[in-house]
């Protein structure tokens, strides 16, 4: 049988480039064929408005994650929320990121000073951590939005 | 004569394992293994793994013992990440140069003809550190005056650590030196026959392979081995292969958790695979009007055998599911023997067309232009915001005793709203 060639493993059939999820809306221009005057606003149809075009600069390099925890939370950062996590940006100073810190996803806010890098939370009840090189620490990604859902 | 080519081969390190270390990033450093289809045999591993002189292949029962002992990690294969992640990687690549031939999930060629003026190595440098920052995946980059030298380049990267994961062999002072130390077996394309053939006539490593007589290798290892030859010496003889066209064809097919024998249950099997590639159809906005259905038992056991196939046809393209079904199932009937024990049931859609050419029919109503397309497209709309197979056919059974085991599968990070990574205080 014909497929894909796949080296790999041979239940991999297809490989698709990065797919784009976004369906544009059909705008129906001139479908109306029946007698009588063409709607005033036809020659002013712009499209509609894509989120993914706003939220996302870097489709591959974007993920999303699940926020689980309250550390954040004076930064608007909820428990539930979705953050959208943008790894084609560098980390800077003041910058919202996801790190790695021994083994686990954190979020918090990155601090560097004189060279000294430390992760803020934004919760008073939690404590700043200050990077030292012994620790198993590297920077996930720079959160650029965060999706909140009202209550 | 022509161009001189440049080609970069892009492999990405132990690709299954570090899908999975991006989102577990407590993985770094240890053992771990991804298990082929059904939880059999480990396909993937570390690093860690290898230095625990566990061969690829060898099929996780029997390293159960080990697993406490070495704080060794399996995980079943988990498709839909490794297949986003690889997408991710690919897009990356096209931003380096437009000229990019996706080989295989984890690996691609590039051209880089046209880039002559920048140092090729640092370029590699920054698809390697790009590739890796983006998407956490490691990378390793050869580059080379044929496609072949650039895979040789590109093994040379992954073994020696000097490199940092990138090597350019084109006018490398020392190319001879580098053919001399890589055995025939480890050449792209020289299959393990012919390499143990090429070991019988003392031609043992990539220069000698390189240096021997075109005519004797034309005869042994017909053209294709030619070229092999020529690639080697540096004389390009193969392009990049970019066939972007839509698929021709859409496959569906798994093996078996547990054999089955039964016509219903393979029937079932058959019905559900045959709704995954009918759903994949309709997502690339094609009808189609050919399907053959094929069913396998297992030929690694010693048990009766039984292969089979069958095509059967629509008379106009579609793409509504129970079209479909209704041939698939009585395929699977006419093909069916009892006494066997069945492995693997697969489907195949042919004759594809895009909506906007497929052809109308007098006397039939389209597909497109009746109710089918509205309950299909409704049927989708569900099960996309649902979660997949909220809604399916009845035909597919409610057991599913045949379906795939995968027991120690990791959340569809990158693909499902409701298993996304989740970050700690």
């Amino acid at each position: 049988m014909k497929t894909h060639k796949t080296k790999t493993d041979s239940s991999i059939k297809e490989i698709f480039r990065f797919e784009k999820r976004t369906k544009m809306k059909r705008i129906l221009i001139g479908t109306n064929i029946s007698a009588g005057f063409p709607s005033p606003a036809q020659d002013y149809i712009e499209g509609s408005l894509d989120l993914n075009e706003f939220l996302i600069h870097h489709p591959a390099a974007t993920f999303f994650v699940r926020v689980d925890g309250v550390s954040m939370i004076n930064a608007g950062i909820h428990p539930d929320d979705i953050l959208i996590v943008d790894r084609a940006l560098e980390p800077s100073n003041n910058k919202i990121i996801i790190a790695v810190l021994d083994g686990e996803l954190t979020v918090k806010r990155l601090k560097i000073e004189n060279n000294l890098w430390s992760l803020l939370p934004e919760n008073p009840q939690f404590p700043a951590i200050e990077i030292t090189e012994d620790m198993d620490f590297h920077v996930w990604g720079v959160v650029t939005y965060a999706i909140h859902k009202m209550k | 004569m022509k161009k001189k080519d440049i080609f970069a081969l892009i492999d990405c390190n132990n690709f299954y394992v570090s899908c999975e270390r991006v989102f577990q990033p407590s993985l770094r450093n240890k053992p771990v293994g991804v298990l082929s289809n059904n939880d059999g045999c480990i396909v993937a591993l570390s690093d860690e793994l290898k230095k625990l002189n566990i061969p690829r292949g060898t099929p996780g029962f029997k390293i159960k013992h080990l697993l406490k002992k070495y704080d060794i990690k399996l995980f079943s294969s988990n498709y839909a990440l490794y297949a986003d992640m690889s997408a991710r990687v690919m897009e990356i690549l096209y931003q380096f140069t437009p000229d990019v031939e996706i080989y295989s999930i984890d690996e691609a060629f590039l051209s880089l003809v046209g880039f002559e003026h920048l140092n090729l190595t640092d370029y590699g440098k920054k698809i390697q550190k790009t590739v890796k920052q983006w998407t956490g995946i490691p990378v390793s980059v050869g580059i080379g005056p044929t496609k072949t030298l650039a895979k040789i380049a590109n093994r040379i990267a992954k073994k020696h650590k000097g490199y940092k994961s990138v090597f350019n062999i084109l006018n490398h002072p020392k190319t001879d030196e580098i053919l001399a130390s890589i055995d025939v077996k480890h050449i792209w394309g020289v299959g393990p026959r012919y390499a143990k053939m090429l070991h019988r006539h003392r031609i043992c490593n990539a220069l000698e392979l390189a240096n021997a007589p075109q005519n004797w290798v034309k005869k042994r290892m017909t053209i294709v081995g030619l070229k092999t030859c020529k690639e080697l010496k540096g004389i390009s003889c193969l392009d990049l292969e970019m066939d972007i066209s839509p698929k021709k064809e859409i496959v569906s097919s798994r093996s078996f958790g547990k054999p089955v024998s039964t016509l219903e249950e393979l029937q079932e099997a058959a019905s559900s695979y045959c709704i995954r590639a009918v759903e994949k159809l309709r997502s690339q906005r094609s009808v189609a009007s050919g399907i053959m259905v094929y069913i396998a038992t297992n030929p690694f056991k010693d048990e009766p055998q039984y292969v089979n196939f069958a095509n059967s046809r629509l008379s106009t393209p579609s793409a509504f599911t129970p079209d479909f079904l209704k041939l698939v199932n009585k395929d699977v009937e006419t093909l069916f023997r009892s006494g066997y024990k069945y492995k693997k049931v697969g489907v195949m859609i042919n004759d594809i067309v895009s909506e906007e050419n497929a052809p109308l029919d007098f006397f039939e109503p389209s597909y497109l232009d009746d109710e089918r397309k509205t309950i299909m497209d409704c049927v989708d709309n569900i099960n996309k915001k649902r979660g997949n197979n909220k809604v399916t056919f009845a035909k597919v059974g409610t057991k599913q005793r045949w379906k795939m085991k995968r027991e120690k599968l990791t959340p569809q990070y990158t693909t499902k709203w409701n298993e996304l990574p989740l970050v700690k205080d």
